[in-house]
């Protein structure tokens, strides 16, 4: 019907590896995207070397958003948080596959990256800019 | 099909229904709730007027700024007539309705009301009729009180009984919900407001387009809506206010046009209703909105209100078939021409975006009302929605294709 919904898309909606809530963690992190109500939390656990050991994400949103907040999680578990900040709007497209999103659903896609980058910096709140590719 | 409209007939004045998508789908343009089509005459007479008339208003004595301000006060006295208001002074040009809920809460209520008095909204309503009410209960300690909504949608009239003990000073409710459909029983909510001495103010962004709506008929005292609903063009819209009110209420915006004299320290407003239309207004979106009155008139809002009618019924059902499919919103005998739904296990967005890429314009999320979403426990809704120009063949593809998407996310 559409390859916006490309297999490892719908597999990781239904079927999420990093679904969850960590209690107690080191970071933890949560924003909504205000178009369409989607809201994500994300929480790390971090070691003494700076490396992320358990990430969760919880909430609800749709498809690209919850799918994209899975496989950000599965690519930054046993980094460290140095690498984890230089993670980029194109790595996640890449992750999930996708090309040629439109302005809206970019926005679905990006919400686990703006809410993991804004946690790790400890920051108060989100910014688009988190996720701006440097030109 | 419906014996009330030639849509087949209809859907020829519309030049975007026959645009094309994603390879050669046919448009199924199920989103008048957020904005209408025009029809050809409305994009003329605005076309027209660019290159026929072109001038500003009310003050230039050449032929274009004389022709220009007949066409711009023509379609005031057509919009006034359409309404059923006494005077086409009662009609006041805004950009659209949040505009005009703005005006009267800056302007009436910053006059009217004090620190305790008590202002009655719904849960139903459209941020555009809560948020400016949010604003001055902030700045001036006004209490808000709401109608609930019951489960099946529909106001909590007796609450409502209870809360106008309260003395309110203003009862403000949409006329229909944008995202339940519920058709409100305005007249009665403004008898019981005018009983208890409150003054009405209706939303009229859903009503005004698809339902005959008569203000003295209805008894309002204030009436807002936008022409972009109702096949008009967007940035433009009204505040219907009785004269009385508007003659009392000091202005808005101050600058040109709203002015009889100034002096270096002091003005004089000027009359109805060019007090609330500061500054060089939006002519041609004036004169479209004419022609869109024009073209509903000629439709026959009845006509228009029994297709929607009609269609919605129809919609109900077929949807209604479909299972894991969660429809929100009274029956169809009391509701207007939209369906707000969830599917189990599909979040509205995705729903969204399969229908796009088979034609269909459908629209996800909140709708702006946030609150009535949190009252029923969803983030979001998918919701289709039905104007003149719909087709019972488009709810077949609106269902045939949440079918598919169904199996997809199976």
């Amino acid at each position: 019907m559409d390859d916006l919904y490309r297999e490892v898309i719908i597999e990781h909606y239904k079927n999420p590896t990093y679904r969850g809530v960590l209690d107690p963690h080191d970071i933890s992190f949560e924003d909504e995207n205000p178009l369409c109500g989607d809201q994500i939390r994300i929480d790390l656990r971090v070691n003494d070397a700076g490396v992320v050991t358990e990430a969760a994400f919880s909430g609800h949103g749709c498809a690209i958003s919850q799918a994209s907040a899975d496989l950000l999680l599965e690519s930054i578990v046993n980094k460290p948080l140095e690498e984890v900040k230089k993670i980029s709007k194109q790595d996640l497209l890449d992750l999930l596959g996708l090309e040629n999103l439109g302005p809206v659903r970019l926005k679905c896609a990006l919400l686990s990256l703006k809410v993991l980058k804004a946690g790790i910096y400890g920051l108060g709140e989100t910014d688009d800019l988190l996720v701006e590719e440097e030109e | 099909m419906s014996q009330t409209l030639n849509v087949d007939q209809i859907r020829k004045d519309f030049p975007i229904l026959s645009r094309r998508l994603h390879g050669n789908k046919a448009l199924v343009y199920l989103d008048s709730t957020a904005t209408a089509q025009k029809p050809v005459t409305v994009i003329r007479a605005m076309e027209d007027y660019y290159n026929q008339t072109n001038a500003n208003i009310h003050r230039g004595v050449h032929t274009l700024a004389e022709e220009a301000t007949a066409a711009y006060e023509g379609a005031r006295e057509r919009i006034a007539k359409f309404i059923g208001a006494r005077h086409a002074r009662e009609v006041i040009f805004t950009r659209n309705t949040t505009e005009s809920i703005n005006l009267v809460a800056y302007s009436w209520a910053r006059k009217n009301l004090v620190s305790g008095d008590v202002v009655i909204l719904t849960e139903m309503e459209h941020h555009s009729n809560l948020v400016p009410w949010q604003i001055l209960a902030d700045e001036r300690g006004i209490r808000l009180e709401f109608i609930p909504v019951t489960e099946e949608g529909e106001l909590d009239l007796l609450t409502y009984q209870n809360l106008l003990e309260l003395r309110p000073k203003l009862v403000a409710f949409s006329q229909m919900s944008n995202v339940l459909g519920t058709i409100n029983p305005a007249r009665e909510i403004i008898e019981m407001a005018h009983r208890a001495g409150a003054v009405t103010l209706i939303d009229g962004a859903q009503s005004v387009p698809h339902l005959p709506v008569d203000v003295q008929q209805l008894g309002a005292d204030f009436l807002a809506f936008s022409a972009h609903k109702m096949c008009g063009p967007t940035g433009i819209g009204v505040l219907y206010g009785r004269r009385d009110l508007l003659e009392a209420m000091p202005p808005f915006l101050g600058g040109g046009d709203m002015i009889k004299r100034v002096t270096l320290r002091s003005f004089s407003p000027n009359e109805l209703p060019h007090k609330f239309e500061a500054g060089t207004p939006a002519i041609a979106e004036v004169i479209g909105f004419g022609a869109a009155v024009d073209y509903l008139i000629q439709m026959g809002m009845n006509n228009i209100a029994a297709h929607e009618h009609a269609i919605t019924r129809y919609a109900l059902d077929r949807l209604s078939e479909i299972s894991g499919l969660k429809l929100i919103g009274p029956s169809a005998e009391k509701k207007g021409g939209v369906c707000a739904f969830t599917m189990e296990g599909i979040h509205p967005h995705d729903i969204a975006q399969l229908l796009d890429r088979e034609g269909i314009a459908v629209r996800a999320g909140h709708h702006c009302a946030m609150p009535l979403h949190q009252r029923y426990g969803l983030p979001a809704t998918t919701r289709a929605s039905f104007y003149l120009y719909n087709t019972f063949d488009e709810v077949d593809l609106l269902a045939e294709a949440l079918e598919r998407a169904k199996e997809l996310f199976g």
